[in-house]
Parts: C-alpha cells; sequence; structure tokens
C-alpha cells in the first residue's frame, strides 16, 4: 500500500511541481494519473522512487517512509516499485533477455551481473515473463531492433522480473500508434490483475484511462482536483483538471466505443479481470 | 532473496540457464580472432627488449625531470626561448592564412558536385600527395630544400593545412542541400554566382570552426617540426633535453601547454559564436 | 536591416554599412598581421639558398630515385618494431585513459569541483604534448629503445582518448540510466548496465582511430630515438643516403595506407 502526504516539490529553478499532494493507494488497485502538461504527473511518481527528490511531505511504501531512506536503503526500497517509461529506456544495445534481467539487479551482486551470472530461479522467471508478455521468440534479439510495442513489453517484463508491489508507469502508450496503446494498456492491467500490483498510470489519453483504470486521479498545478472512479469523470470534472473545452467527444468515445476485446463490469466499466 | 509470495505459476517448467549469444557468431572465426590476438601479444611483448638497468637509471632522472615542473628555469634560455616561440607564432599564423587562402579554391575544385572531372581529379590529387606523410617528413624534405629556419616550418604547415583544410571542405560542399543549388541553379545563375549564394553560406560557418582549429593544429606541430631544423621552438627544447637542462625543458613545455590552452579556449569561443 | 531608405528610394544591400566596414577590417587587419609576421619570421632567412631551392629538389630527387630496394630486407624488423609500438602504445593508454574519461565527465565523476579539472588537467597535458616531443623527453629519461617509444605513443594517446571518450559518456541517454537506476541497482551496476553498453560502441570507435594515427606517429618517432622504421630514416639522413630515404618514405607510405584500410574495416565491423 501506498501513501503520499502533503508530497510537495520545488525545482531548483524556482518552479513549484507539487504543491502537497495527499493520496493513498490500496494494494491491488490500478490508478490513471491524468492533468495537462506540466501539471506534476511525471514529478509525482518519479519523487515516489525518489529519482526526483521531493522537497516535503512523506512517502509510506508498505509503512516504509521512502523520504527517509538513506542510499542502500533507498535500493532496497526500490526493487519494491518498478518504473515503466514513456520511451520504454530500454538500454537499446543490450539483448532482450539483458534488459528483462536487469530487473533483478538491485537482487545480485555486481560480479554476478556484470558475468551475467543471475540465480536460476531469475532466469527461469524471465523466460517465464517473456513468454507471458508474448516476446518467447525474440530473446536474444538486441532491444534496438525491436518495435515499439515489443519494446515496452519489454519494459514491462523488466518491471516485473523486480518482484514490485507498485507499478509506476510515467506515459506509457504516448509513444505507440492506438492499437498497440491498447494492447499495452491491457498487457499492463491484466499483469496488475493477475500479480495483484497496484499501479500509478501517468496517461495523456483520457478516453484510454476510462478504459482500463479503476480510479482516475486528475491533478492540475501540482494539485488533486479529481479523484474517483472513471464513470464520474464528467464534463465538470474534466473542465476542472484541463479548464473550459468542448468535452463530449472525449466522453462519447469511451462510451460509444469500447474496446472490442476487454470485457467491461457492466456496473464499474472496469475491463474484467479473467478468472 | 527470490522467495517472494508473487511469481508467475509454472515458473520451473522454463530453462534456468541463459548465455548472451557470442559477439562474434561464428565459432571458428571467434577462436581464431582469440588465437591471432593472444599471438599477436605474446609475440609483441616479448619482441620488446627492455634494457632494465637503463630504466633503473633512469627513474631518478624522471623524477628530477617531474620536479622540474616545479621549478621551471624560465630564464637562462630567455633569449633562444624568446626566439623560437616567435618563430612558432610567426609560423603558425602565416601559414594558417596561406593554407586557408590556397585550401578554397582547391576544395572547391575537389568537390564533386561542382567541379569538372579534370580538376576534381587534380585537387584530389594534391589533396592525397600533401596528406600521406607525416607533418615531420615533409619538414625534413623541405629543410634540405630552403635550408634551417622557419620558412621550411612554413611552407611545411601550409601544405598540411592544405591537406586537412581542402579535404574538409570539398567534403562539407559535397554535404551541401541539394535543393539550395538548384534552386539558385534554376534562376539562371553563372557558376561564380552559384558558389557565392547556394555554396559559401552553407559552408562558411564551418569552414571558419575547421579554420580555427588547424590554427591550434598548427601550433602544436610548429613546436615539433623544429626538432629536424624546421624552426620553432622545438629546436630549443630540442637543445634543452639533450643536454639535459630540465628546469628548461619543463619551462618550455609550460609555455607550449599555456599557449595550447589559450588558443583552444579562444578558438572554442569563436567557434561557438559562429556557429 | 539590409533595406535602406536613401532619400525617397529603398536600397537593398546584402550587409549594412557597418557590416561591410567590420568585414572589410577584419580582412585588412589578417592581411596586415601575416605581412608583419612574415617580416618577422624571415629576419635571419638566407634568400641565396630559397633561391636555389628549385635546383635542390631537382638534385635530391635525382638522388633518390631510383630507391635502394635491397634495402628493404634491413626495414622488415624496424617495421614490426613500428607495429609493435603503435599496438602496444595504445593498449597501455587504455588503462588510464577509461578510468580518466569516466572522472572526467560531467555525469559520471564522483567530485565535479575537486576530481573532474584534475582529470581534465590530465588530459590537457598529454594533448598539448606531441608524441615526439614525449619520444623526446622519454629518450633522454629511459635511453633510446621501443620501451621510450611505447611510453611516448601511450603518453600522447591518454589525453586524445579520454578526451573523446569523455565527451561521448556525456551525451549518453539518460532515460537508460533512470531506467536502470529505478530497478535498485548500484552505482557500479548502472555503470555497467547503462551507461558502459552506451559508450562501447564509441569506445572502440575512437580507440582503432586512435591506433591508426599511432601507427603514423610511430613511423617518425624513431627520429629521437625512440625506435622503429623513423631510427633507420633518421640513420639514413645523417649519412645522406637518399636511395635508403625514398625506400622508407615508400614503405612509411605502404604502411599508413594499409593501416588506414584496417582501421576503416575493424570500425565498420565493430558499429
Amino acid at each position: 500500500m501506498l501513501r503520499v502526504q502533503a508530497l510537495s516539490k520545488r525545482y531548483a529553478t524556482g518552479d513549484q511541481a507539487l504543491g502537497g499532494v495527499t493520496l493513498t493507494i490500496p494494494a491491488g488497485q490500478v490508478v490513471g494519473l491524468i492533468g495537462p502538461s506540466g501539471a506534476g504527473k511525471s514529478t509525482l511518481i518519479r519523487c515516489v522512487n525518489r529519482l526526483v527528490e521531493p522537497s516535503g511531505g512523506s512517502i509510506y511504501l508498505n509503512d516504509i517512509d521512502l523520504t527517509r531512506l538513506n542510499h542502500s536503503q533507498l535500493r532496497q526500497a526500490r526493487r519494491r516499485m518498478a518504473m515503466i517509461f514513456q520511451e520504454f529506456a530500454l538500454v537499446e544495445r543490450l539483448t532482450v533477455m539483458e534488459n528483462v534481467l536487469s530487473g533483478q539487479l538491485g537482487y545480485v551482486s555486481f560480479w554476478r551481473s556484470l558475468l551475467r551470472q543471475f540465480p536460476a530461479a531469475a532466469v527461469a522467471k524471465a523466460f517465464a515473463t517473456l513468454d507471458r508478455v508474448g516476446l518467447a521468440d525474440h530473446i536474444d534479439k538486441r532491444a534496438d531492433t525491436l518495435s515499439g510495442g515489443q519494446r515496452q513489453r519489454v519494459g514491462i517484463a523488466r518491471a516485473l522480473l523486480q518482484n514490485p508491489d507498485l507499478l509506476l508507469v510515467d506515459e506509457p502508450t504516448a509513444s505507440l500508434d492506438p492499437k498497440t496503446s491498447r494492447q499495452i494498456m491491457r498487457l499492463l492491467t491484466d499483469v496488475c490483475a493477475e500479480q495483484q500490483l497496484a499501479a500509478i498510470i501517468n496517461i495523456h489519453d483520457v478516453a484510454l484511462a476510462r478504459m482500463f483504470v479503476q480510479r482516475i486521479v486528475g491533478l492540475r498545478k501540482g494539485l488533486v482536483v479529481f479523484d474517483g472512479p472513471p464513470e464520474s469523470l464528467d464534463a465538470t470534472a474534466l473542465t476542472m483538471i484541463y479548464g473550459a473545452e468542448d468535452w463530449t467527444g472525449t466522453i462519447q468515445e469511451t462510451e460509444c466505443q469500447p474496446d472490442p476485446y476487454v470485457q467491461l463490469d457492466p456496473m464499474t466499466q472496469s475491463p474484467l479481470v479473467p478468472a | 532473496m527470490l522467495h517472494h509470495p508473487k511469481q508467475i505459476q509454472a515458473v520451473s517448467q522454463y530453462p534456468t540457464r541463459w548465455k548472451k549469444p557470442p559477439f562474434i557468431r561464428r565459432a571458428w572465426l571467434r577462436y581464431g580472432m582469440y588465437l591471432f590476438i593472444s599471438g599477436y601479444l605474446v609475440l609483441g611483448f616479448t619482441s620488446v627488449e627492455i634494457n632494465w638497468t637503463r630504466v633503473a637509471e633512469g627513474i631518478p632522472r624522471g623524477w628530477i625531470f617531474i620536479s622540474a615542473f616545479f621549478t621551471p628555469d624560465f630564464l637562462s634560455r630567455s633569449s633562444d626561448i624568446w626566439q623560437g616561440i616567435k618563430e612558432s607564432l610567426t609560423m603558425t599564423l602565416t601559414s594558417t592564412i596561406a593554407g586557408i587562402a590556397l585550401s578554397i579554391p582547391i576544395g572547391v575544385g575537389a568537390a564533386r558536385n561542382l567541379a569538372p572531372a579534370p580538376i576534381y581529379l587534380a585537387c584530389r590529387s594534391i589533396i592525397a600527395i600533401t596528406r600521406s606523410f607525416q607533418e615531420i617528413i615533409i619538414a625534413i624534405l623541405f629543410v634540405a630544400m630552403v635550408g634551417f629556419g622557419p620558412l621550411a616550418g612554413f611552407l611545411t604547415l601550409t601544405l598540411a593545412t592544405i591537406g586537412f583544410l581542402a579535404k574538409l571542405l570539398a567534403e562539407d560542399i559535397e554535404d551541401i542541400d541539394e535543393s539550395q543549388t538548384e534552386a539558385i541553379r534554376s534562376t539562371g545563375a553563372s557558376w561564380l554566382q552559384l558558389i557565392n549564394y547556394a555554396v559559401q553560406p552553407q559552408v562558411m560557418p564551418r569552414l571558419i570552426g575547421l579554420s580555427m582549429y588547424r590554427l591550434d593544429i598548427n601550433f602544436r606541430e610548429s613546436a615539433v617540426i623544429g626538432i629536424v631544423g624546421a624552426g620553432g621552438i622545438g629546436a630549443t627544447l630540442n637543445t634543452a633535453i639533450d643536454r639535459y637542462e630540465f628546469d628548461s625543458a619543463a619551462a618550455i613545455l609550460l609555455i607550449i601547454i599555456a599557449i595550447v590552452f589559450i588558443s583552444e579556449y579562444s578558438s572554442g569561443f569563436i567557434r561557438n559564436r559562429v556557429q | 536591416m539590409p533595406v535602406q531608405h536613401i532619400g525617397t528610394k529603398k536600397v537593398w544591400q546584402r550587409r549594412t554599412h557597418g557590416d561591410r566596414f567590420r568585414i572589410w577590417a577584419l580582412q585588412l587587419v589578417l592581411v596586415v598581421l601575416f605581412l608583419l609576421a612574415w617580416r618577422l619570421m624571415n629576419e635571419n632567412t638566407m634568400w641565396i639558398f630559397v633561391q636555389d631551392a628549385p635546383r635542390q629538389a631537382v638534385d635530391i630527387g635525382g638522388r633518390m630515385l631510383p630507391p635502394r630496394w635491397s634495402y628493404m630486407e634491413r626495414l622488415w624488423i624496424p617495421l614490426w618494431d613500428t607495429l609493435n609500438i603503435a599496438t602496444l602504445g595504445t593498449l597501455l593508454a587504455l588503462l588510464p585513459a577509461v578510468p580518466i574519461a569516466f572522472l572526467a565527465a560531467r555525469n559520471t565523476t564522483p567530485s565535479v569541483r575537486f576530481i573532474r579539472p584534475v582529470a581534465l588537467l590530465v588530459i590537457v597535458g598529454s594533448r598539448s604534448i606531441n608524441s615526439l616531443i614525449w619520444a623526446l623527453l622519454l629518450v633522454a629519461i629511459l635511453g633510446p629503445g621501443l620501451l621510450a617509444g611505447i611510453i611516448a605513443i601511450a603518453f600522447r594517446s591518454i589525453g586524445f582518448i579520454g578526451k573523446l571518450l569523455y565527451e561521448a559518456i556525456e551525451e549518453i541517454d539518460i532515460s537508460q540510466v533512470e531506467a536502470i537506476t529505478a530497478t535498485g541497482a548500484s552505482p557500479a551496476q548502472v555503470l555497467e548496465f547503462a551507461i558502459v553498453p552506451q559508450v562501447l560502441p564509441a569506445f572502440a570507435g575512437i580507440t582503432v582511430f586512435r591506433w591508426d594515427i599511432n601507427i603514423r606517429e610511430s613511423t617518425v618517432i624513431g627520429l629521437v630515438g625512440a625506435g622503429g622504421i623513423g631510427l633507420e630514416l633518421s640513420h639514413s639522413l645523417n649519412t645522406l643516403a637518399w636511395p635508403q630515404v625514398s625506400l622508407i618514405f615508400l614503405v612509411i607510405l605502404g604502411t599508413v595506407v594499409i593501416s588506414e584500410w584496417v582501421s576503416a574495416r575493424a570500425r565498420h565491423a565493430m558499429i
């Protein structure tokens, strides 16, 4: 479980990116974080794993205050929260398998990782995960030979190898075409359901967010201005988050064109978890 | 370490070992390369005959030299040093200017997209000849022809500048944006107008940058060709080292480093302003 | 403003008067500087010798031809030495150059304020001094021979490789580093998984490039006694054995052409 309390961040340039965000995410919940560019979405998730140092407030993951950890404690804590990136951030010149195994780096010693001698269980899990994300045929390929959708699948597999409790997902579909975007979102939400993972997904595409997540948090100028289930995200709420605009198209899009591959729960409009 | 409750099921059916595919895939080529490299290294190292007694004698002398850097002697050979620096600087300046002036026509002539075939071939062979020998070898020949002194150095460095600048200029011109040349050509412009309107604006900033860079190189080279009698600070340095006057040698080296540093810094400044 | 009003007419000019004046003044300054430097430089030039230059050139050319081909059998060993000086010198330079590059790169140095300037100073010092000067010094210190040559080549290469490598390190993609950091990897693991794979191609390219340059340089450092084919060149020049000199020139030319071809092939295969 993730608890963010009065989290604030002011950059050295003077920009106030977060102005006191309080948020609780129970285990296994998938949250979509929406908001205009510069609202602080990316800063928020980067503060959680402290790629960006927060200026104030506290963040608890399983009752450990992440903001108070020293370097080695932070490394241990980072293993439990895996990050997935917009531009995939794979190590391009390494093979798919090495990229996936790099999710285990927090668990193995420097020499083992240098000699690529990962524990047998980790290797088996990497094979299994690659199979799960549909890349069993690409294991020895170099990451830079893959397509965008395939690279994001490697990114997801790398995240899963960390054995995380929480996924921090930064614009996972911003570099992908609409069809691949849906496939990636479906894969993400499916693995979260399968493994009871919580996730924060930063996302620009409101329609896509409504389609896949259980809860939406709207951020504007570093503050939470909306927090609720996707179906309560109406034109008023969108105006609150993004400012005035004609939102009918955005709302209709999700209602009229449900993703054909996902069975939506008729009550909550969230995707049904395969049994 | 891996005992975490959440894991993908049935991991046990997957392999537990993975080996990175080798960089050279063909086995015979890979082992052939290993054999070749280790064989060369053994032969190479064994053919270096080291006279250890001479080396042992040298170590204290090396210390004297290093400590001389903290007590450099600028005075006892000050007139020689001053004369050498004067020759080096004047040689650098004149040869760079003359080299640029000659490089421009030769470079234009050596650009495939501008010059007719006979001129192209002639200019390319000039470049090839000037590039094929070390400055020091060209200097030996010029000293034999015009006698000792900076004039031989001037001729050497001018020739070297042509080999460097004309080649890069020609390559730059060959890389220019064809659409701009076509646009100017289609107005019915003459060849000279074409150069002036379509080519010059595109290559000028880089030409200035390269000229500044060459000024740097020419100074560094001017410190060397004095060793074979072509004027400049190199001759003074050679004498100082031959007589084991390490504090004078250290002084000269410090002056060279300082001038290189200043010229590199200021040429970087000018390059940034031009581009 | 390229358009100016003269009376009631608009006149277009490529540059304003001020700009044109500045360009013209710059050209004038260059010409004056050239002439001044030329006079200063040639204070002691013996123009009688210079007038004689074309005749000298023809004379030397005549003496050089034909090259003394039989001399070749005495050049094989110096040639092998030259190859060793360049190759072993390059390898020796890698040992300090790689760590120095990581200490000098802004994004990998442990301390921007203290360690980085020291690493940059080593790089500048090594780069400012030509291998021939390094050879001159090392021959004085260690005595003539291959060892002085190898170390001279290595000293000059440290700065070259260090500079290009640290620039490559500073240009890496940060997001890959972030991604590996976010897995909980230690700094050493971030280095080996996120940074090294990104700079490895640049590293290989730089090393081969420097090896090619070192082949050229090691052909001449023998002139100051540091071994290799330059030593034979020095002997032949001192005894005015021009047919041998011309053969050595041909051998050097051939070596340079071959090394250029090898390095081009090697770079092509690695990238």
